[in-house]
């Protein structure tokens, strides 16, 4: 799917997508007190990467993004949401029950929002990123 | 009448046109973007509902991810529609049943907007006042997500998970690794 892009597509591409990636983390970070969360991120960061793979090419994009590591980020991801369960269970807590996690009841909730949005966040941009280089791979 | 209801209206018109639209289409590839169209639209109307997390989602994922990866898929297997010698009989009677059956199911659903809904009255009252206490953080939506309903969610993450797990095992070429031997 490489689109023989012209100057200006190159050019555009090199501007936005810097921003749909900082936009992404934003998300990503922000998601407790805006609209949005490690799904929304993960997509957006992953459609940032996709718009590069598009419009430089598979082939670079890869680069700086190899199949192989992505493919370990879409495993990552899972495991550290459920290692963020197992690790409340091995402290005395319940599946998930971040109140074990630090002290302050508030705080640690916190902790815990934060760290299964992260892994839902790398799972669904690397899945994304994923089934995208399978795709093209198989055009060819 | 109200802006609200306006740009319902035309939300919902410009919705019901895509989809005449999209049942008129031959070209796949044409489909695959109407179908983006589609998605655009459905996300505004999530917006007019305040539900801007899931009109977020529905824009990215639906507008944008979904769109290319038909692309990708249409690029495999053709832009065509191969036109069905089966008779049409069958499947009018099946849709129109369906249909019926489900318009017959909204008439107990409650009104749109009504306050004394199942949905209003169960846990939703107790999450929209005590989540800022218990959980700390303003957006109710990750509050329930993240931290009531943590559970379900790592099940969802764990099928988009198995769904890269499948196509990657259906289309995907195993990586090569160096230094060592078949």
């Amino acid at each position: 799917m490489n689109l023989r892009s012209s100057l200006i597509l190159r050019e555009v591409c090199r501007l936005v997508i810097p921003a749909v990636m900082l936009f992404g983390l934003y998300v990503q970070f922000h998601g407790e007190y805006g609209p949005g969360g490690g799904f929304q991120a993960g997509v957006i960061f992953a459609a940032a990467v996709i718009l590069y793979a598009l419009v430089y090419g598979r082939q670079k994009a890869q680069r700086i993004l190899p199949t192989e590591t992505v493919r370990y980020f879409t495993a990552a991801g899972v495991l550290l949401y459920a290692g963020v369960g197992v690790a409340t269970m091995l402290l005395g807590g319940n599946f998930l029950d971040y109140d074990v996690l630090l002290q302050g009841h508030q705080q640690a909730q916190h902790l815990g929002i934060f760290l299964i949005e992260l892994g839902v966040g790398i799972t669904v941009g690397a899945v994304m990123i994923a089934i995208f280089y399978t795709l093209d791979e198989f055009c060819e | 009448m109200d802006i609200e209801t306006i740009v319902n209206f035309s939300l919902l018109t410009m919705l019901a046109l895509t989809v005449i639209v999209l049942i008129r289409m031959k070209s796949l590839l044409a489909i695959a973007l109407s179908s983006g169209v589609y998605s655009f639209l459905s996300a505004g109307l999530f917006v007019v509902m305040d539900a801007v997390d899931v009109a977020f989602t529905e824009a990215a994922v639906g507008a944008g991810i979904t769109t290319v990866l038909l692309l990708g898929t249409i690029a495999i297997t053709g832009r065509e529609q191969t036109v069905s010698k089966h008779k049409r009989f069958l499947p009018i009677a099946v849709i129109t049943i369906t249909g019926a059956a489900l318009i017959y199911g909204t008439l107990d659903m409650p009104l749109y907007g009504d306050a004394n809904a199942p949905i209003h009255t169960h846990v939703a009252p107790h999450y929209l006042t005590q989540s800022s206490e218990e959980i700390g953080i303003p957006n109710v939506v990750t509050s329930v997500l993240a931290s009531y309903r943590g559970y379900d969610t790592l099940g969802e993450v764990a099928v988009i998970f198995t769904a890269a797990v499948g196509v990657l095992l259906l289309l995907g070429k195993t990586a090569k690794r160096s230094g060592r031997k078949p």
